[in-house]
């Protein structure tokens, strides 16, 4: 599978896999990065520095504002692997580049509800998990 | 693959300064990664972004103001963090309440409207049918699409504002006919006329429907008659925040929907028949609260319109509230009240007219927590975790009789 590149950059970090869509708005602390829905099944886990794996992008359109909160308090994921293709988040990402403050790469990778966890890479547009 | 114009190519080389060609670029960008063509003219905005959500959002604004940056479309904004009216009936305190001010203060001064509502399309923003958009705000996307069959998608922040800006959005979604018909079709055969004369039921239909097509596109059959203005505003605010919707038809009701086929989708559509036993589960999901305890009432999500005003005072009859009674809306409504002096006595009644602001975006509930009563399928949505309060869910004469009792008082003829 070939990854589409939606925003470009390298990084490396423990896989976060989503195992249920979740809106960054009202759904992640902008000040702490933990995953503050309570419906959500990985209520407390935090998104800062992982490889956050996003099956569904879902979620309200204010999702850009906590992305960009996070990306600016450096405590975004370290890359973003999205299912299909979805502007949301990435145009965090895109205000970050203006603004002139490093924003996470973000890929879409067909299938990748099936990731596991363990550690991860994402480097010249391609996610790369270690043995 | 993306094509620019003459025109886009010189705003986004800076023939029009540094933030129109910014705003360009974000479009342009943003409109590569969907799969756009070319870009599209906007006859006007609506801006969400607004709304504090930490510091960044007000650095963003401020960067797009030091470039120049100024709306190329009337543009209207959306709610921010504070009540500029009456700024003590909201707690925001500090450097918070400084950077929710700066930011919008830098929206006004991009050229926008200093509307402060989620209910622009009430407060004369109606763009004709079938024009090209750049809305946000998910209940304002939902009317806007649905009601007055203009063309948006939902457009989030920074991406409305650069929008306003360029005077342009990506070609894709719900600018194209074709991704305007529904795939849905929702029958209503099996409800009584009397369940869709009922106000409630249209926030109830509302997010069941969101529940159940997250994006897809239904069309609602057998609620010709039924509709008003103000029930298709409490049904699109409850689908936008159950599900995805940012576009629903009604048949015979909404202007791209003179029946079920002419808007129907060639292939995979899919047919539902709403139950009474379904609207009354979908009603159940709207509380969360046990026992009878009201410790506020909030009404006005989105934003109450003048005629919802009127209701709320037919109902309070001379009565007094005993709890908070929080009329949530726009200055657009309250300066007409104040003008026809009725403000003064919905004030002396306990109500808590909150302007430019809402009370599930920042903080004006009491900080203990308790149980928030709401008309408002969407605040019935969302003020769990934003405000930390359970919900119970009522028609606006339940919410009325609730406040003025200081308790859970609720009708429950005719959804058995």
């Amino acid at each position: 599978m070939t990854p589409t590149i939606l925003f470009p950059g390298d990084a490396e970090g423990e896989l976060l896999v989503l195992a249920a869509p979740l809106s960054f708005w009202g759904g992640v602390s902008w000040e702490t990065g933990a995953i503050t829905n309570a419906r959500h099944p990985q209520l407390g886990e935090v998104v800062s520095g992982r490889i956050l794996v996003v099956p569904e992008p879902v979620g309200s359109s204010s999702s850009s504002a906590v992305l960009l909160e996070l990306i600016r308090g450096g405590r975004a994921p370290a890359g973003i692997v999205l299912g299909r293709p979805d502007a949301i988040l990435v145009v965090a990402c895109l205000v970050a580049r203006e603004m002139g403050w490093p924003a996470p790469p973000v890929l879409v990778v067909a299938g990748c509800e099936r990731l596991g966890a363990g550690r991860a890479g994402i480097a010249d547009g391609r996610l790369t998990i270690p043995a | 693959m993306l094509t620019l114009t003459d025109d886009d190519a010189a705003i986004a080389g800076g023939r029009d300064g540094e933030g129109a060609a910014l705003a360009l670029r974000l479009v342009a960008e943003t409109g590569r990664l969907l799969g756009a063509d070319r870009l599209v003219a906007v006859a006007s905005a609506h801006i969400d972004g607004c709304l504090y959500h930490g510091d960044s959002g007000t650095e963003f604004a401020e960067f797009l103001v030091a470039r120049g940056g100024r709306v190329r479309v009337p543009s209207t904004l959306n709610v921010g963090a504070l009540d500029l009216m009456r700024p003590g009936n909201v707690r925001l305190a500090g450097a918070r309440r400084d950077m929710a001010l700066r930011l919008m203060r830098a929206y006004e001064a991009m050229g926008c409207r200093a509307t402060w509502t989620c209910a622009p399309y009430q407060a004369g923003h109606r763009p004709a049918l079938g024009s090209d958009v750049a809305w946000g705000e998910s209940n304002a996307v939902a009317f806007c699409n649905s009601v007055l069959g203009a063309r948006t998608n939902r457009y989030g922040d920074f991406l409305d504002i650069a929008c306003a800006i360029a005077g342009r959005a990506p070609r894709y979604g719900l600018h194209l006919s074709d991704n305007r018909r529904a795939s849905v079709v929702v029958g209503t055969a099996g409800l009584s006329d009397a369940l869709k004369r009922k106000e409630a039921f249209w926030p109830v239909l509302g997010a069941w429907l969101g529940r159940t097509v997250g994006e897809r596109i239904a069309v609602i059959d057998g609620l010709q008659g039924f509709a008003t203005e103000d029930r298709l505003k409490a049904l699109a605010a409850a689908a936008a925040s159950t599900g995805a919707v940012a576009l629903f038809h009604v048949a015979g009701v909404t202007p791209e929907a003179p029946d079920v086929a002419a808007i129907m989708a060639v292939a995979a559509v899919e047919r539902l028949a709403l139950t009474p036993d379904m609207v009354r589960h979908a009603r159940a999901l709207l509380s969360n609260a046990t026992g009878d305890a009201v410790d506020a009432v909030a009404i006005g999500s989105p934003h109450a319109s003048y005629d919802e005003v009127g209701a709320l005072e037919l109902l309070l009859a001379g009565r007094r509230a005993r709890v908070p009674l929080y009329l949530n809306t726009g200055r657009h409504v309250v300066t007409r009240l104040e003008r026809e002096g009725r403000l003064r006595p919905l004030t002396e009644a306990g109500v808590v007219a909150i302007v430019d602001t809402c009370v599930v975006v920042t903080p004006i509930l009491s900080s203990a927590g308790g149980v928030l009563m709401t008309n408002s399928g969407k605040f019935a949505f969302y003020a769990p975790g934003n405000t930390g309060h359970a919900v119970q869910f009522g028609s606006l004469a339940d919410c009325v009789e609730s406040a003025v009792a200081g308790r859970l008082v609720r009708d429950e003829a005719g959804w058995r």
